[in-house]
C-alpha cells in the first residue's frame, strides 16, 4: 500500500497551446482559445464559438510518426500528444520498468471519424479501417501503444463530463492499493459534429464567448483537448530520486441522482461529491486555498455547483475560478485540463482569472476571483460534473 | 483485505436466461449473423410510459439491475459501476443519422442524451435514489472487467458495502452493415450449432445485459467468490498460456486446481487460436465451457460466462451445451475464465464456491 500518489508529470493540448508551457502562458496572459469554428464544417458556425486545437489532423499524425494508413481518431491523436509529453515530463525511460498501467477518458471517441464516413464506408473502401477506431477504448489503446505500454492494465472511463476526473480517481486508487506502481491518467475528446447538435439541441451553446458565473451566462462553448498526469507510487518517487509535482490527495464521486442532464437546484451530487474528497484527504474545507470549479458558463450548472460550494465551505468560500472561458468545455477531458492548471496554479502558487465575467450572479453573493492572483497555494480542489448526475472532485496538494 | 461475494446475478441475453430460476433449460438455436436478446416482460420492472422513452440497451440495464436487486434482496447499493463497449448505439446512431440526413437540422435531444455511455448507470441511480459512487468503463472487451476490478477494490477495502456492477450493449443496425463489410461480423449465416468450429473469419454479433450484486458480505443467495480477477490490453497468442500460468500463481492455484475453464472462443478463425493456446495444451485434461455460440459476441459477452459460471458453483450442473470437450470432474469449486476480442484487452478471471 502507498500512501502518497505522486503527480511526476504531466502532458496537456488544447485551444491555448499545444503543450503545458504554452497553456500557462495563456492562463497566466489571460488568453482565451475560443474562435469561429474553422476544422468542422457546420451549419452553426455563425452562432456557436468553440475551443479548437491548432493542429490539423496531418500535422498531429506527422508529429507522431505516422504512417498514411494508421486509423487514429482525433482522440487518439491529442490524446497521444498529451500523454507522451507527460511521460516526458516524468523523465520516464523505459516504461515497463515498473508495473504501470493506464487510464484514459473520453466521450467522443472515434465518433470524429465516423460522422465523417459514417455512408462512405457502405460504398468505398477507402476509410473502413477507421470502422474499428470508433468505439471509446479505441483511443486508449492507440494512447497506450504511443508509450509502449503493453501486457497491462488499460481502460477507459466514460462518465461524460467527468469523465478525466474519475480516471484520476481510479488511477490514485490503483496506487494505494499496490495494484500498480505508476499509471498514466487523464482524458481526450475532440471535436465533433454530433458534440456541437447534442449540446445544440439542448440549447445550452453561447452564441458569444462563455461567462462562467455571470448573472447573464448564455451557455458553454465547447471545446477540444486532451492532457494527461503520471502518478506514482511513494516506492517509485523513492527509488528513482524523482522531483515530484504535487500530490493527489482526496476524491470523490457521487451522483445527483436527480435528472440525465440537469444538476439539483442545490447541488446534492456536488456537494457530496466535495465532501467525499476532502474526507480522503483528511481536510476541513479550511484547507482549500483555491478551487478550480467546474463553471461551465450553463444557468443551470454555475447556480448549482455555486450553492454546493456555499453548502459545503459556508462563510469562507476559497477564492475560485472557472477556466473554461480559456479552452471551452472539453468535456471528457475536463477533469484532466483542470487537474493541470491545478497544478500549475499550486507550482506557480497563482490563481488563474474567471474570464469574461460581468455581472454578479443574484442567487448568491460568491464572485470568482477575476485578476490573476499571486497567492501560496498548499492546496486546489477541482470539480468536475457531468450527464447521468456523475459529480466528481479532485483535491490536489503541494506536499503529501 | 475482505473476500468478495458474487450475492446475485440476472443475465438478459438471446436466450431465455431472464428467469433466474432456469439455467438453459432450453436452448434457442439461433441462424442468422445477429442474434438479439429474448426480452423480459419489461412491465413487471418499469412503469409502460418509461419503458417506451427507453432505448433497447436502457430497457435491458435497468431491468437487468432491477433482478440483481431483487434476488439479493436489496432496495439500494452503495455504488453503481457498469461496462458497456458501444454505449446506447441505437440512440447514438438515430442521432448521427439524424445530422447527416437533414443537414444539422430538426434534431431533438432525447437520442443525444441518451447515447452517452453513462446513462444506463445514471438512470439506474435516478431510479434507486442512489447517490453513490457510479462509474462506467467503456474499454471494448474489457469495459465488464474494469466495473469488477473497481467493485472488488473498493469491497475488500471496505468502501463500500454492496455493489451493483453490470454489462450492457446493443445492436444496432448501421453498425451492424459496418461490422460485416469488414467482415468482423461473418459473411454467411452461421447456426448456433456450427459457430464454434466454423472455421470462418469474423462471428456472430449478439447483444445483452448481465448484472451482478457484489458484497464484501455473503449472504444465503450467493453464487461464488470473486478470487481475482485481471486484464491486459495485450497479449500475443503465445504469452497466453504463461499469462495464465501467473495468474493461477499469484492466486495460489494450479491447473489441478482448476475445476472448469470458460473461454471466450466466438468461431472467428483468425482469433479463437488465443483459447486453442490454452485448451489444447495446459488445460487439455480440464472441463472447457463455451458459450458465445448461444448469445453471439459482443463487449460485453464476457458477463455472460461470470453468470453461467456462477451458476455451474452453485448448481454444481454443467448443461451440455456449454460442453466443448468431454472431459468432467465431481465437483465444480473452482472456475478460470478467459476471453479476449481480436487479440485485444485480455481478461484472467477466478470465481470460487462459496
Amino acid at each position: 500500500m502507498s500512501q502518497g500518489v505522486a503527480i511526476t508529470g504531466m502532458g496537456i493540448i488544447s485551444a491555448i497551446g499545444n503543450n503545458v508551457a504554452e497553456n500557462f502562458r495563456s492562463l497566466v496572459e489571460g488568453k482565451k482559445g475560443i474562435t469561429t469554428i474553422s476544422k468542422i464544417n457546420t451549419i452553426h458556425k455563425d452562432v456557436i464559438k468553440v475551443g479548437e486545437i491548432g493542429y490539423t489532423n496531418s500535422q498531429l499524425e506527422h508529429i507522431l510518426g505516422l504512417t498514411p494508413d494508421n486509423n487514429y481518431s482525433r482522440t487518439g491523436l491529442i490524446g497521444a500528444i498529451a500523454a507522451k509529453e507527460a511521460v516526458a515530463n516524468a523523465g520516464i525511460k523505459d516504461i515497463n520498468a515498473f508495473k504501470t498501467g493506464l487510464i484514459s477518458a473520453t466521450s467522443v471517441g472515434g465518433m470524429d471519424m465516423t460522422e465523417k464516413y459514417y455512408y462512405d464506408y457502405l460504398e468505398h473502401e477507402t476509410h473502413r479501417r477507421y470502422i474499428a477506431s470508433h468505439h471509446a477504448g479505441d483511443s486508449t489503446q492507440k494512447i497506450a501503444e504511443q508509450l509502449g505500454i503493453d501486457k497491462s492494465l488499460v481502460t477507459t472511463i466514460s462518465t461524460a463530463c467527468s469523465s478525466a476526473a474519475n480516471a484520476i480517481m481510479l488511477g490514485a486508487r490503483l496506487i494505494k492499493s499496490g495494484q500498480l506502481d505508476r499509471v498514466i491518467v487523464g482524458g481526450s475528446d475532440c471535436m465533433s459534429k454530433f458534440t456541437i447538435n447534442g449540446f445544440k439541441t439542448l440549447m445550452i451553446l453561447s452564441d458569444t464567448y462563455n461567462t462562467p458565473f455571470d448573472e447573464n451566462r448564455k451557455g458553454l462553448n465547447l471545446g477540444e483537448a486532451a492532457a494527461f498526469l503520471v502518478l506514482e507510487s511513494d516506492a517509485v518517487v523513492k527509488a528513482e530520486n524523482k522531483p515530484v509535482l504535487g500530490y493527489v490527495k482526496g476524491y470523490g464521486n457521487a451522483n445527483d441522482a436527480f435528472h440525465q442532464t440537469a444538476s439539483s437546484d442545490h447541488g446534492d451530487g456536488a456537494t457530496l461529491a466535495m465532501e467525499k474528497a476532502l474526507k480522503v484527504a483528511g481536510y476541513t474545507p479550511k484547507d482549500i486555498d483555491y478551487i478550480n470549479a467546474h463553471g461551465t458558463a450553463t444557468g443551470n450548472n454555475d447556480l448549482s455547483e455555486g450553492r454546493a460550494i456555499i453548502r459545503v465551505f459556508g462563510e469562507e468560500v476559497p477564492d475560485f475560478s472557472s477556466t473554461k472561458a480559456y479552452t471551452g468545455h472539453t468535456l471528457a477531458a475536463a477533469g484532466a485540463i483542470e487537474a493541470v492548471y491545478s497544478i500549475l496554479a499550486m507550482q506557480n502558487n497563482v490563481i488563474f482569472p474567471n474570464l469574461n465575467f460581468k455581472t454578479q450572479m443574484k442567487e448568491f453573493n460568491i464572485t470568482p476571483q477575476l485578476e490573476l492572483k499571486e497567492k501560496e497555494l498548499q492546496t486546489v480542489m477541482s470539480n468536475s460534473f457531468g450527464f447521468g448526475g456523475n459529480c466528481s472532485t479532485v483535491i490536489f496538494s503541494k506536499n503529501q | 483485505m475482505k473476500k468478495v461475494y458474487i450475492n446475485s446475478i440476472a443475465s438478459i441475453s438471446p436466450q431465455k436466461t431472464f428467469d433466474s430460476s432456469e439455467f438453459l433449460n432450453e436452448i434457442i438455436i439461433h441462424e442468422d449473423q445477429v442474434v438479439f436478446a429474448v426480452e423480459p416482460i419489461y412491465k413487471d420492472y418499469i412503469p409502460p410510459a418509461a419503458a417506451r422513452r427507453m432505448a433497447k440497451g436502457i430497457k435491458m440495464g435497468v431491468v437487468a439491475s432491477k433482478m440483481a436487486l431483487r434476488e439479493a434482496g436489496l432496495e439500494l447499493v452503495d455504488a453503481i459501476i457498469t461496462g458497456t463497449g458501444m454505449g446506447c448505439l441505437r440512440d447514438s446512431e438515430k442521432f448521427l443519422s439524424g445530422i447527416i440526413d437533414n443537414n444539422e437540422q430538426f434534431l431533438t435531444p432525447t437520442s443525444f442524451i441518451q447515447s452517452t455511455h453513462n446513462t444506463v448507470g445514471g438512470q439506474i441511480a435516478l431510479e434507486l435514489q442512489c447517490k453513490g459512487y457510479n462509474f462506467t468503463y467503456v474499454h471494448g472487451s474489457n469495459s465488464f472487467e474494469s466495473a469488477l476490478l473497481d467493485a472488488k477494490l473498493q469491497l475488500e477495502l471496505e468502501e463500500a458495502e454492496n455493489i451493483l456492477i453490470g454489462g450492457v450493449d446493443e445492436l444496432a443496425d448501421h453498425t451492424t452493415k459496418l461490422n460485416k463489410i469488414i467482415h468482423h461480423i461473418k459473411d454467411k449465416k452461421t447456426s448456433s450449432h456450427n459457430l464454434l468450429d466454423s472455421k470462418t473469419i469474423g462471428t456472430v454479433f449478439g447483444e445483452g445485459a448481465n448484472f451482478f450484486v457484489l458484497s464484501n458480505k455473503k449472504q444465503a443467495t450467493a453464487y461464488a467468490e470473486v478470487v481475482s480477477v485481471k486484464i491486459f490490453n495485450t497479449l500475443s497468442e503465445s504469452d497466453v498460456a504463461e499469462t495464465a500460468l501467473s495468474f493461477l500463481k499469484e492466486n495460489n492455484l494450479t491447473v489441478e486446481a482448476i475445476d472448469a475453464i470458460v473461454l471466450g472462443r466466438n468461431g472467428d478463425v483468425e482469433f479463437d487460436g488465443f483459447y486453442t493456446k490454452l485448451s489444447s495444451s495446459l488445460f487439455s485434461n480440464t472441463p472447457q465451457i463455451c458459450y458465445k455460440h448461444l448469445i453471439g459476441e459482443f463487449n460485453t459477452a464476457s458477463p455472460f460466462g461470470i453468470w453461467l459460471a456462477s451458476k455451474i458453483l452453485k448448481t454444481q450442473n454443467v448443461p451440455n451445451v456449454l460442453k466443448w470437450n468431454e472431459k468432467n470432474t465431481s465437483s465444480y469449486n473452482t472456475i478460470l475464465l478467459y476471453n479476449q476480442y481480436r487479440g485485444e484487452n485480455h481478461s484472467f478471471t477466478i470465481l470460487k464456491s462459496c
